[in-house]
């Protein structure tokens, strides 16, 4: 027997950054909004306090907060044609879960894309021909430009109280900031997080090599800080548990640190927890939605009319979701044809551990998941001529490390056993003196990597799994190698005794043993044709107008840099087409 | 503050160290060595109470003892994975949602012939693997050396744990890499996680290795370039070092 609640004007489907957005930029419009979310609500105080937060093994190592992929989780094959099988443990990619999702547990690291990452093939056509790209590689572009994002790009800083330091206001070129990115209207809204000693020693590096490093800018607020909603954040202190771990300070951006506690005091919005949305459904036309189905914390199957339906989980839930309900074409690999699931991109890193002499203090505790390191943005998105290398793309390049944590971080110099007496001496005798260079890389989309569900594997509500068809194509070897090289050639001017590098080569596999990144991104990609593109340039699905689909589905390829800048501006600019366009005239924003 | 200001303690390791090796070498059977591990997991702790394995069973209890003392062993560099309770820790393990695999998604089909970059794809959880494993790696060794794992010389030991890791031991039921890859991730676990969960007595580990723990708090030693931070490790129940 299915419950039947009252209709609202907006349900939200997710509750992480997006679903924070748009729940407070719909209830400013004055639209009742339910929020729904699958996992339990969250917040600073009790759930992320000191000393409980500080544990490596609950949090960072079995994950506390991420996702139960009991439940739920994904299936990985490398080919289209091979069986894919689930998976079961973390290690890749970590999901989020609760109030807060991913925002929660991630590192703070605050990047906009450059412009030229959001026109990607009209750019890379004009400027290397029609014949650089490989045929199957089926980038597209945004359909917005920078520009049209500067000012959403803007207010997320200012709501997160951004740490960093600009490079180019307005078009003048700032020292110290990066001389790569694109306009920006102000500064960031807090100086940089302070560098930790090892992001000095890559930065005096990086200069000797003609580079021009700049602080990482983070989320990580380096100051006291209010926000324009109101709220407050503290000082990070660089306390090395950030990225798998809430923030005890008040400091790292999260939903709870600068949205929710507005929005949760409205009388307009209501947040339901533990209430997994299963469907979305659809009138007869199968043009408009009704609402959704989901199930609540008690096993009950609840429909939720609704005018609107902001579909707002993570990447892979938000594919999932459009696939089960029959909103959009599945895309087929073979004819190219179809609309979700397609052009699924991730990234590519490479990791350098970088061993000093005893007479080297990095202590690598003292850290921060973002803040405190230092990039080089050289060779990243077009900021170097691709013409000589042969490929697309690009990586920045970050010296610093995000903490110091023993079970996950600590590095033996190459050539050590993995156990016994010299794994033990070496792990006494480095662990003080060992930082990392990183290099954070993007991944083109093509037209063999997709997302679809899965024939064999299930859900604890006996749905298909979500399945990912995904490797390593020769572009991407290609830019991890050229991006490494130039890393490592800092890495040698830092002057240590050793280092190793993990790094992606020929010949290999996508592994979902190793730690990549979490920015697993498209599915449900925007673009300027329902022929090619799911969604339209204010992320409305082409063919239900009233389905809104935030987050990173929506990128049709991935940019080297963290993604959550430029999810958090999109949503922004969405929520602002629906507040100013769409609620006074219903229907595609854009014309098909 | 590091090991080099704690030379007592470090007689401490080396003296128990001394008493552990002939305790293992002697012993003939399964029985036997649970007993002579047992009071050596005692003497490890010192003033702690002694602990008794709740999910392994005495011969599964030996061989713990006797693999976790070859990954990370007691020596002059500072405290072993015995020294540090890092059995205690992976038997608690065995009854935590880990051990019960609870955390992870395992609906079948279970297709093991896989791609193993695709990842773990046995049906077994933790404690399965090690019950199986353990059981399995006792009898090859008795096939092959003619005693249990655990009544091995250290050096039989070691070449058998290689022969794990290489994925080179004949052992049909589970596949030895994962297996020892799971047994030295949990031992490296127990090593260095905060003492609440059993292992790491004392903070031992990060005393040897400079790291401050639960500190947290690194404001005022983020700009002090070229110097080592001063302060011993503090942990999650407020025990200092």
């Amino acid at each position: 027997m299915t419950i039947k609640k009252k209709p609202v004007d907006a349900v939200i489907v997710g509750f992480g950054w997006t679903g924070a957005i748009m729940g407070k930029e719909l209830t400013d419009a004055g639209l009742d909004v339910v929020a729904l979310e699958r996992g339990a609500y969250r917040d600073t105080s009790p759930d992320f306090t000191y000393p409980k937060i500080v544990d490596e093994l609950a949090y960072g190592i079995r994950g506390e907060l991420f996702q139960r992929l009991a439940d739920n989780t994904v299936t990985v094959r490398h080919n289209v044609g091979d069986t894919a099988l689930p998976y079961r443990q973390y290690a890749s990619f970590l999901l989020g879960d609760g109030v807060g999702g991913a925002g929660v547990h991630w590192n703070g690291q605050h990047f906009r894309p450059s412009p030229e990452d959001l026109m990607l093939r009209t750019h890379m056509e004009s400027r290397y021909g029609k014949n650089f790209l490989p045929k199957d590689m089926t980038i597209q572009d945004y359909g917005i430009t920078y520009e049209e994002l500067e000012p959403f790009f803007d207010h997320f800083e200012q709501v997160c109280g951004t740490s960093g330091k600009a490079g180019n206001l307005n078009g003048t070129a700032v020292a110290g900031g990066n001389p790569f990115e694109g306009r920006r209207a102000n500064e960031y809204p807090n100086p940089p997080v302070m560098d930790t000693y090892p992001a000095t020693l890559f930065a005096k590096a990086a200069k000797e090599r003609g580079y021009h490093p700049f602080p990482q800018p983070s989320a990580n607020s380096s100051r006291p800080y209010t926000n324009p909603y109101g709220v407050r954040l503290g000082p990070c202190n660089l306390c090395g548990f950030c990225e798998r771990f809430g923030c005890f300070l008040y400091s790292k951006a999260m939903p709870q640190t600068t949205i929710l506690p507005v929005l949760m005091k409205r009388k307009n919005f209501e947040l339901r927890t533990r209430s997994e949305v299963l469907k979305i459904n659809l009138d007869s036309t199968g043009k408009r939605a009704v609402g959704v189905t989901y199930v609540d914390a008690q096993g009950q199957e609840v429909e939720q009319p609704a005018n609107m339906v902001i579909v707002a989980a993570f990447q892979f839930h938000n594919v999932r979701l459009m696939l089960l309900s029959g909103i959009g074409k599945p895309y087929d690999p073979v004819s190219g044809e179809g609309v979700i699931g397609k052009n699924f991109a991730y990234q590519m890193m490479s990791s350098t551990s970088v061993f000093f002499d005893k007479n080297v203090p990095i202590n690598p505790f003292i850290a921060a998941g973002s803040g405190g390191s230092q990039i080089v943005d050289e060779f990243n998105s077009d900021h170097f001529d691709h013409g000589p290398h042969g490929f697309v793309g690009g990586a920045y390049i970050i010296g610093g490390q995000t903490g110091g944590r023993p079970i996950q971080q600590l590095a033996v110099p190459p050539g050590t056993p993995a156990w016994g007496a010299q794994w033990k001496r070496a792990a006494k005798d480095n662990y003080l003196h060992t930082t990392n260079v990183a290099t954070h890389g993007s991944v083109m989309s093509y037209r063999d990597r997709y997302l679809d569900l899965d024939p064999t594997y299930r859900d604890s509500h006996g749905l298909p799994l979500l399945r990912m068809t995904f490797d390593w194509h020769d572009n991407e070897y290609k830019m991890t190698r050229f991006v490494t090289d130039r890393a490592l050639e800092i890495v040698q001017a830092m002057n240590p005794k050793a280092h190793s590098t993990l790094i992606r080569q020929p010949g290999g596999h996508y592994d979902v043993r190793q730690y990549q990144t979490t920015h697993t991104t498209g599915g449900v990609i925007l673009g300027t044709s329902p022929n090619t593109s799911a969604v339209n340039r204010y992320l409305q699905s082409w063919d239900v107008h009233n389905v809104f689909v935030t987050g990173a589905s929506a990128f049709p390829q991935n940019i080297g840099y963290n993604p959550t800048g430029l999810v958090g501006a999109l949503a922004y600019w969405s929520a602002k087409a629906i507040r100013e366009q769409y609620l006074k005239n219903p229907g595609p924003l854009v014309s098909a | 503050m590091s090991s080099e200001n704690t030379p007592n303690q470090r007689r401490e390791f080396l003296r128990k160290s001394l008493v552990i090796v002939p305790a293992v070498s002697l012993s003939t059977s399964a029985a036997t060595m649970a007993l002579s591990s047992e009071s050596r997991a005692a003497d490890a702790q010192t003033a702690d109470v002694q602990y008794e394995p709740r999910y392994f069973h005495p011969a599964e209890w030996a061989f713990i003892h006797a693999a976790v003392d070859r990954l990370i062993p007691s020596n002059d560099d500072g405290p072993g994975a015995v020294d540090l309770g890092v059995p205690e820790f992976i038997d608690r393990q065995m009854q935590a949602p880990y051990g019960h695999g609870a955390f992870w998604y395992m609906r079948g089909p279970f297709k093991t012939d896989g791609e193993p970059t695709l990842g773990y794809q046995l049906r077994l959880t933790p404690r399965e693997l090690y019950r199986a494993a353990i059981a399995a790696i006792d009898d090859w060794c008795r096939a092959t050396h003619g005693a249990v794992f655990a009544s091995l010389d250290e050096l039989t030991r070691d070449a058998v744990l290689h022969q794990l890791e290489s994925g080179k031991a004949e052992i049909a039921t589970v596949p030895p890499s994962i297996f020892f890859t799971t047994l030295l991730a949990n031992t490296k676990e127990g090593y260095f996680a905060d003492p609440i969960y059993g292992g790491n007595k004392h903070m031992g580990s990060w005393k040897m290795i400079g790291f401050p723990g639960a500190r947290a708090d690194y404001m005022d030693w983020v700009g002090q370039y070229g110097k080592t931070y001063p302060l011993g490790p503090v942990s999650i129940s407020g025990e200092k070092a």
